[in-house]
């Protein structure tokens, strides 16, 4: 704080304040849908803005599937939630072990082609899966990989975010610990495990993080690979549920689904947040 | 930063087993379907490969000369502006509170970021929600306010809707980086400024902007791939598309082209399009931190 | 059998020379000193003895074995970094345990072995704690008893007390001279400091750009340096270099300004140009071989620093007289014979004459 303005120090919490509202205003309204029965919903409008009665049906419906206030069948959204939670782990887990020993290998050793290949994981980092969408999915269909955890995963751990930060870590770490960890007796791999590994674990956190809820927020992927309906992550779920035109949804559950599936990244988030926001920052530069 | 370690481990074999997994599954995942890509954009080929032909750049003339293709060019940069401006200045203003303020600091912080865990496509459903014409909420205030809020009809009113959804997930992300970069500033710059009679106003144009700058360039280059890439969720989950083609922006193209229309060439040579267009962005990007860092 | 050799032992980077074969025998509980300014190679001769860097030409024999190809962990060895290189993440317990559980000890020796070198180093009290909560002093303690408790025949030193405060440095260095003579472990310690090697060493081996200019005993290298390099750099002040030409009778020396008596004439040295080294503590104020005058005194409390000018040359005297003298006046300067040292002004080796 430069000078004393009150004036102004008011408004920024005015400000802050208001952003805080707009961003959480969708959230709440979704919150207070879930509440309700889907005929209150289509009904009362506008919907009220304060919480229903209906909570625990509704949630128990989204949860477990079944009928509704409104008469009609709804999936059960519990298997959904476990295909993205071990689609996200999968991810998260499998890029950080992939990526260190990469980065490893990268930083501690010379062989030949080192810088070919450097530059081979180099340019995944340019081109999300997006853009090569009916190739890759030919590969896996090859593969015989749909509709399988394999194929929802594997093609999603091909790039370099990961192996960047680690080696740009790995970069600090003081040669003389190497050093004396040669003198000491270890040979790479046992540094690797020993030293190296537990000296990471702040980037192992902020990245388990940011690739968690890569992981779980994976729509088109899914898309594509799973037709299967017990195979589709929450998230693509979701969307199902609203293709039946607006009036005929069942808003109550769809919202009770939103709010589930916003649940464990968000947990994710908040609980590692000062690690998350360490990682993002270092990760891009 | 060392681009080379002075020490190094003696082993001809290990290095290849240890990267052997990231190669493998880029080389698979990525490179073979780039590659493929790329082969078949070149081609011309029905639904069930029976027929094969070479046809060269035609498929990208094609493209060129196809109105939809630049019509869903134009909807998507029209769409990655709005999204990249919106989204940078009001996560600037926001930051900007955020580092003036000391109590309460970690409270708004946690608050704004936490958005960035939600999934694209739930954030389409969440404002399609509240913009459904028959039970939203704010197409109800809209229309109380004279406005007939009509996404299913209305191209503009589409965009619009696919925007603020857009918007809502990215502020998180550019608050964050834009705070830091706030708070990388010396603060001794700022007092010189102040002492030598700077208005805040004046000093945050005059100085803060103008060292916030790598940031706020990094962030635009995100920012617009994300809005190309990222969005599709979104799309898919709020408007299809439609109305029509209002809101087809190009990745969702490629989607409908190459898994509903089954136009493989044609999706395939969008692809390479696009591949093109980040690869491009990419470059700019890291030759503008090159040159940064340098100093 | 000694303890280690050096036999001509070279280092090449690409085409360029670093260290231009370097011999030497350390006996068995030996504690010898590798000198000199910074860029002299000294570090890089330690690193070829542990086995960190690759020995282009020549041999390093501990122990009787040729250990050119040997990793680190083979050549029975254990090295105290400057930096101490502890790993942050581990306790001080296994800090010093750590290699000890590579080699496969039994958790009873490894706990035996450590807490001995606890009691030695007096870390007992510290080994539940992280690097971090240590200071400067007690990290390098924690870096020596890593290397005690492997036991090795050679303990290697690259500069461990560099970054440590001038106080501490002088504690640290009695402590391992104590440590020396309780555990009588041959030790080769590299540093820049002349103090430390003059006080460590029982030998000192004085590098300078990759070359070892003299190799013998702080006595040796102190009293009769083989350059004038050695010359200048043992001793603080440096030695003064004189450069002029003997008289034709050899009983002056004749600089640019003026000329110096000397005690003795010798045939040896007659009409030669040479030059002439005196160190500042050998020059008698009051002398009546020659006169320079007074540029600036400084004062250490004990001793008095006179900087002079001898025409365009500059040279110290040292004196723990009170000096009335006043700046720009003339200092009459003396010398034994025996305080001469003389050198060839090409080659810069001593001459004996």
């Amino acid at each position: 704080m430069i000078e004393r303005r009150p004036a102004l120090t008011v408004l920024s919490h005015l400000v802050l304040a208001l952003g805080v509202l707009v961003v959480m205003f969708p959230v709440y309204v979704t919150f207070i849908a879930s509440t309700q029965t889907s005929q209150q919903i289509i009904t009362q409008v506008p919907m009220s803005l304060a919480p229903g009665s209906n909570m625990l049906e509704t949630y128990r419906v989204a949860l477990f599937g079944g009928e509704t206030t409104y008469g009609s069948k709804v999936p059960p959204v519990a298997s959904m939630l476990w295909v993205s939670f071990v689609t996200a782990m999968t991810i998260a887990i499998g890029k950080i072990a992939i990526s260190l020993l990469s980065a490893f290998a990268f930083v501690y050793f010379r062989f030949p082609g080192r810088s070919l290949c450097f530059w081979m994981i180099f340019v995944t980092l340019m081109l999300p899966v997006e853009v090569r969408i009916s190739p890759t999915y030919a590969v896996v269909s090859n593969l015989g990989m749909l509709n399988t955890y394999a194929g929802l995963t594997v093609p999603l751990i091909a790039s370099a975010t990961a192996t960047f930060l680690f080696r740009q870590f790995f970069l600090t770490v003081p040669d003389e610990l190497v050093e004396a960890a040669r003198i000491d007796g270890a040979g790479p791999m046992r540094f690797f495990k020993d030293v190296l590994v537990p000296l990471s674990m702040t980037s192992v956190a902020a990245l388990f993080v940011i690739q968690f809820i890569y992981g779980w927020n994976q729509y088109l992927w899914p898309l594509l690979v799973t037709t299967d309906e017990s195979m589709a992550p929450v998230v693509m779920g979701i969307k199902r549920m609203i293709s039946g035109g607006d009036a005929q949804n069942e808003w109550n559950v769809v919202m009770a689904t939103a709010i589930l599936a916003m649940l464990p990244p968000a947990a994710v988030v908040l609980l590692m947040q000062r690690w998350f926001v360490k990682g993002l920052v270092d990760a891009e530069k | 930063m060392a681009i080379e370690k002075r020490v190094r481990f003696r082993s001809w074999w290990l290095p290849w087993v240890l990267i052997a997994p990231q190669m493998a599954v880029i080389l698979v995942f990525f490179f073979w379907p780039a590659g493929q890509a790329i082969y078949q954009s070149v081609l011309q080929q029905d639904a069930f490969g029976t027929s094969v032909e070479f046809v060269g750049l035609e498929n990208f003339t094609r493209l060129y000369n196809d109105e939809t293709y630049l019509a869903s060019f134009k909807t998507t940069a029209l769409f990655s502006v709005l999204v990249a401006a919106s989204g940078l200045s009001i996560a600037l203003l926001l930051a900007v509170m955020a580092d003036r303020v000391v109590r309460g600091a970690t409270v708004y912080k946690t608050l704004l970021i936490w958005p960035y865990a939600v999934a694209p496509a739930v954030a389409g459903v969440l404002w399609l929600f509240m913009f459904a014409p028959s039970v939203g909420i704010v197409s109800y205030a809209l229309r109380a306010m004279g406005i007939e809020w009509n996404h299913l009809l209305n191209g503009n009113h589409a965009m619009t809707l696919i925007v603020m959804a857009a918007v809502w997930k990215q502020i998180s992300y550019n608050f964050l980086f834009f705070l830091a970069g706030l708070q990388s500033i010396p603060k001794s710059l700022i007092e010189a400024a102040a002492i030598d009679g700077a208005s805040p106003w004046h000093r945050f144009w005059t100085i803060v902007f103008p060292l916030l700058s790598p940031t706020t360039f990094f962030l635009l280059v995100i920012n617009i791939v994300y809005a190309f890439f990222d969005t599709f969720a979104i799309v898919d989950a709020a408007t299809q598309g439609g109305p029509g083609k209002d809101t087809a922006i190009l990745v969702y193209k490629v989607y409908y082209d190459g898994f509903k229309a089954l136009d493989l060439g044609g999706s395939a040579s969008q692809s390479v399009v696009l591949m093109v267009i980040v690869i491009a962005l990419t470059v700019v990007q890291f030759r503008y931190v090159e040159k940064k860092v340098q100093y | 059998m000694a303890a280690v050799e050096l036999r001509s032992v070279k280092k090449n980077f690409g085409k360029v020379a670093v260290i231009h074969g370097v011999s030497t025998v350390i006996d068995k509980g030996e504690f010898v000193v590798i000198v000199g300014p910074s860029g002299c190679g000294k570090s890089t001769l330690l690193r070829m003895v542990a086995g960190l860097e690759e020995i282009s030409e020549g041999e390093v024999v501990i122990g009787g074995r040729v250990v050119n190809g040997l990793e680190p962990k083979d050549r029975d060895i254990a090295m105290v970094f400057q930096n101490y290189a502890l790993y942050p993440h581990m306790r001080v317990y296994d800090n010093m345990a750590y290699g000890l559980r590579i080699r496969g000890l039994s958790k009873d020796d490894i706990d035996r072995r450590v807490r001995e070198a606890a009691k030695i180093l007096e870390l007992d009290a510290l080994l539940d704690r992280k690097p971090r909560q240590l200071s400067g002093g007690q990290r390098q303690r924690v870096a020596m008893g890593r290397a005690i408790v492997r036991h090795p025949q050679v303990f290697l030193f690259d500069e461990p007390l560099s970054n440590l405060d001038a106080k501490l440095r002088v504690q640290m260095r009695l402590e391992l001279q104590k440590l020396h003579r309780r555990l009588g472990v041959t030790s080769l310690y590299v540093t820049h400091d002349q103090v430390e090697a003059m006080t460590l060493g029982q030998r000192i081996i004085v590098m300078n750009a990759g070359r070892a200019e003299q190799i013998g005993t702080p006595a040796e290298v102190y009293h009769r340096p083989a350059t004038t390099f050695v010359a200048s750099f043992i001793g603080s002040p440096p030695m003064n270099l004189l450069r002029g030409r003997v008289s034709a009778d050899g009983t002056q020396f004749r600089t640019d300004s003026g000329s110096i008596n000397l005690r003795q004439a010798r045939a040896a040295r007659a009409g030669r140009e040479l030059l002439l080294g005196l160190r500042p503590e050998a020059l008698d104020i009051g002398g009546t071989q020659f006169a320079a005058e007074i540029e600036m005194i400084e004062s250490l409390g004990a001793d008095h620093l006179i900087h002079a000018r001898l025409g365009m040359q500059s040279l110290v005297a040292r004196t723990a007289d009170e000096i009335k003298l006043a700046l720009g006046a003339s200092l009459a300067l003396g010398f034994s014979a025996d305080a001469e040292h003389w050198f060839d002004p090409q080659t810069t080796q001593r001459l004996e004459i």
